[in-house]
């Protein structure tokens, strides 16, 4: 019970900061918006091209758009050195781990519903047909991004090329993740069951399952430095 | 006999790559006991506080706080300590009152309204409880720190400059908590490099100087005059 109260203070916390500063969410939305102006210009308004790509672009807008978004996870926590209260506050250092991702899976989840929808504003397309199969797609999908993301953010919250070592770790970590989530949009678009794409999800789950898993034996480690 | 130390360094080393902090230092707090700990700047008064705190990791010997190993037993080590440092801890988006439930509850535990406001007032923030603490000062700021404390007093209080940035009203409140810790039974180990407020509530000087305790003396025994003069002997003997 200590743990999920001291899981849902860090949510409570990180989503209360955030709706007073909008600093993460208005960061992501104009990058989010910025994305697809640069898509729309290089795609043009070639359809057929549009189809193949679009299930590779959708996800690489949601990876960019993590890699702003997740990437300043703690930057909060450099303020007045709240970084060392959450060191030495006692108990599972898990639960902070666990509260960030909780955050960071609401403000992507956000940051997804709007370009989900700019998509269909932007390059004409129907995701009504195909959404119901999608949302256990970008819910596995976006776990897994964020899982690892709150945990390599964690990693590299002190380091001088934060910037820079933060994708670089991130991305390669994600193959498993871009890889079920473009092939199983992929088919969910071109009017495919859910069901066909199950072995895309087991792919997701069991990825997310070794994310969160490490993540949580391991972010107390972190923490510490 | 006295009783058992809540804080006891033996023969404690710190070194940052090649340069070495903490040379050989040993130091005893014992319960009711405050010890202010002097030392110019880079002393390693800080660093050897951090190792208390359990932030940092002793390159040789050993530091234990109320019987636990600082190194090996740091999770036991922060449920009696707390620590009152530069830092304040404070989310500048966050209201007075909800960067105290935040701490609290991250700590366990689970205050009341009335504590919470309790604590606020004792700090003299409750007017402001609901204010962001972005407006604030830095000296509320810090006070907005030491309420932490009433909601969670510890056994053991590490201090580095605890006065630092409190007006006279603020310094009085703290002095008289901190005087209540020692009555309870608690143990402070202030650092600090100022002769001044901090030596009335010390019981006993400790001069941090060149890597190790130069001089450990009750304060009683050394007037402040004394201690002057101790403290530029030791500290030019250690540059």
């Amino acid at each position: 019970m200590t743990y999920a109260r001291r899981a849902w203070i860090v949510l409570w916390k990180d989503l209360l900061v955030e709706r007073r500063s909008k600093e993460t969410l208005n960061a992501l939305v104009f990058f989010s918006l910025l994305l697809l102006f640069v898509f729309q210009f290089t795609l043009g308004p070639d359809r057929e091209r549009l189809t193949a790509v679009l299930p590779g672009l959708l996800w690489l807008g949601f990876v960019l758009a993590g890699l702003v978004g997740l990437g300043r996870t703690f930057l909060l926590e450099r303020e007045n050195d709240c970084w060392e209260g959450l060191l030495l506050a006692p108990g599972d250092k898990s639960a902070i781990y666990v509260g960030k991702l909780a955050a960071n899976l609401v403000l992507m989840g956000l940051v997804e519903a709007l370009v989900l929808a700019l998509f269909t504003v932007f390059f004409n397309v129907d995701l009504g047909p195909a959404l119901g199969g999608l949302v256990p797609v970008l819910a596995l999908g976006t776990l897994g991004l964020a899982a690892a993301g709150t945990l390599f953010a964690a990693m590299t919250a002190h380091v001088r090329a934060r910037e820079l070592l933060f994708p670089v770790l991130l991305l390669p970590a994600q193959v498993p993740v871009l890889l079920g989530t473009v092939k199983a949009t992929e088919a969910l678009l071109a009017g495919a069951p859910l069901g066909t794409v199950g072995h895309w999800l087991q792919l997701l789950a069991a990825a997310d399952a070794v994310y969160l898993v490490v993540g949580v034996l391991t972010f107390e480690f972190l923490l510490e430095g | 006999m006295p009783a058992d130390p809540l804080i006891r360094v033996t023969a404690l080393g710190k070194a940052f790559g090649a340069r070495l902090v903490l040379g050989d230092v040993s130091l005893a707090v014992h319960p009711g006991e405050a010890v202010a700990l002097l030392g110019p700047n880079g002393a390693g008064k800080t660093t050897l506080l951090k190792i208390l705190a359990t932030l940092t990791r002793p390159t040789r010997g050993a530091a234990a706080v109320a019987g636990h190993d600082c190194a090996r037993d740091a999770e036991r080590v922060r449920r009696v300590i707390a620590l009152v440092a530069h830092g304040t801890w404070v989310y500048d988006d966050l209201t007075a009152v909800e960067n105290l439930r935040f701490w609290a509850t991250l700590a366990g535990l689970t205050p009341s309204a009335d504590a919470l406001a309790g604590a606020l007032a004792q700090v003299e923030l409750d007017r402001v409880a609901s204010v962001p603490a972005r407006t604030f000062s830095t000296g509320m700021k810090r006070r907005l720190g030491l309420a932490r404390l009433v909601l969670a007093p510890p056994r053991v209080l590490l201090l580095d400059e605890p006065f630092a940035g409190l007006d006279e009203r603020a310094r009085k409140w703290f002095e008289e908590h901190l005087e209540a810790v020692k009555a309870r039974g608690g143990a402070l180990l202030m650092a600090t490099h100022s002769l001044g407020r901090e030596l009335a509530i010390a019981g006993r000087i400790a001069i941090l100087a060149g890597g190790r305790i130069a001089l450990d003396a009750p304060h009683g025994a050394v007037g402040t005059e004394e201690i002057r003069r101790l403290y530029a002997l030791h500290t030019e003997e250690a540059s």
